[in-house]
């Protein structure tokens, strides 16, 4: 079963609609009571850093999802902004992230993004695959998603970074390290590229 | 590489689509939804959704609708249409859309582009030039389907908004709107010249060339156009329709003939 986390940010009918193609079982867990039979957990997010952890701890759901990653090593799928709170810590905000993986999340003006190209990035873009990655199974060379951000995130270990994507130079866009895995760009909203993303992550561990 | 956006704009009007010229003489195109069915299958790049009767009417959006079409839609959504306020804009977003646009508005009042950013992230806010060239041979800012003037440069309006929190800039040539004769040029450079946010550029485009001109000449940026992706040939008979994936990539390298 997996849990699509709705604690008020992104985009919780795209990711039930196509789970539901796919023949997943999932479930929309909006109270921590609803992640008693979750497997596997997708965490979405737009928006500013501080206002998704804000709202993430006051859902109630925090301590459980805690418990079911950490402890449990349940899988957990953070896109964009839920990909960003895996870190630790934002230079958009004042509030720590989950920790669930070694990173900051940084600026792309700040880091070197050339004053004359556009923020935020936005609309389609290639990655270059670093390592495999399970998340990547069955896609061509450099797969093209969707991405909508101005901040990114920057991995303390590199071995963590799976693909990168370039903007005014190359940051990680498909992270991992153990059971959590963080993607910038939308697979919702990437055509086959995400569906087939979203299909790989829900049959982890399932051959 | 970052691509450029090529963008199907369909207008909403009593839960139908319709087709305008220069903002009138709207023609009945189809179900919207059965039309994002279609976009799905092209696999297009986004999708804008303007309700054109919303904010004319004095109404709020229509939440049941958006929600209905948010979820068919399995590419970037922007919607359009009668938001007034940050919960308006948050309620759309929690359907599953995107962006969402943003016209009179915050003409009226700017102070709602920052509200809304810091309640969505300004990533998904975009704001909507409806412009007009006047008969002195400026560009003024039109809101209300074309209805209200409001005497704004779009030039000044644009940075402006851009130092108030907009993620994106959508240019829309009224003159150009349904004519099929190619987008306002002069308009989408000094636009584009103006802000360092992401643009599009609506109105007038008549031909795959026509996307492809903007796309050298400005690239990264976004394309938008309804006419040419509902209607084919000189009857405007309706036909959805979207370039291949081969045409795209010619589009994008400026290989059209």
């Amino acid at each position: 079963m997996i849990a699509i986390i709705d604690y008020g940010l992104g985009n919780i009918r795209a990711f039930a609609n196509i789970l539901k193609n796919l023949k997943a079982p999932h479930i929309v867990a909006r109270r921590k009571q609803d992640l008693s039979e979750a497997t596997k957990i997708i965490l979405p997010g737009v928006g500013a850093f501080d206002h998704a952890m804000e709202r993430l701890n006051a859902s109630g759901m925090r301590e459980t999802l805690d418990d079911l990653v950490l402890r449990h090593k349940k899988p957990v799928l953070g896109i964009c902004v839920g990909m960003q709170i895996l870190g630790r810590s934002s230079a958009e905000g004042k509030l720590p992230g989950l920790g669930w993986i070694d990173g900051d999340v940084r600026s792309l003006r700040d880091d070197g993004l050339h004053l004359k190209d556009l923020l935020p990035h936005m609309g389609w873009n290639q990655i270059r695959v670093d390592q495999d990655s399970e998340l990547l199974e069955g896609l061509k060379e450099a797969p093209e998603f969707y991405f909508l951000h101005s901040y990114y995130f920057k991995c303390n270990i590199p071995a963590d970074i799976f693909a990168e994507v370039d903007y005014g130079g190359y940051f990680p866009c498909v992270v991992q390290a153990g059971n959590v895995y963080g993607v910038q760009f939308h697979p919702e909203k990437s055509h086959h590229n995400g569906v087939r993303l979203l299909k790989n992550f829900w049959e982890l561990g399932s051959c | 590489m970052l691509r450029s956006r090529i963008i199907p704009c369909l207008l909403v009007r009593n839960n139908g689509l319709v087709k305008t010229i220069k903002f009138t003489d709207e023609k009945y195109v189809g179900d919207p939804i059965n039309a994002v069915r279609i976009f799905n299958e092209k696999e297009v790049d986004e999708l804008v959704v303007l309700d054109i009767d919303a904010s004319v009417q004095g109404r709020g959006p229509d939440f049941k609708m958006i929600g209905d079409l948010a979820a068919e839609c399995r590419m970037p959504l922007c919607y359009g249409g009668g938001i007034t306020s940050a919960q308006d804009a948050r309620h759309i977003m929690s359907l599953g859309v995107e962006k969402v646009a943003l016209s009179s508005a915050i003409i009226q009042r700017p102070d709602l582009i920052g509200e809304i950013a810091e309640e969505v992230g300004r990533q998904s806010v975009v704001a909507v030039l409806d412009v007009r060239l006047d008969r002195a041979g400026h560009y003024s800012v039109w809101t209300h389907n074309g209805k209200t003037e409001t005497g704004l440069n779009p030039v000044a309006l644009a940075k402006d908004f851009e130092s108030r929190g907009v993620g994106e800039i959508v240019v829309n040539s009224i003159d150009g709107d349904g004519t099929m004769k190619g987008y306002d040029l002069e308009l989408c450079r000094q636009i584009r010249e103006a802000v360092r946010v992401p643009m599009t550029v609506l109105g007038g485009a008549g031909s795959l060339k026509d996307l492809q001109t903007v796309i050298q000449k400005h690239g990264p940026i976004g394309v938008s156009a309804g006419s040419l992706f509902v209607f084919k040939g000189i009857y405007r008979a309706v036909l959805i329709n979207y370039p291949s994936h081969a045409d795209r990539e010619r589009i994008q390298q400026g290989q059209l003939p």
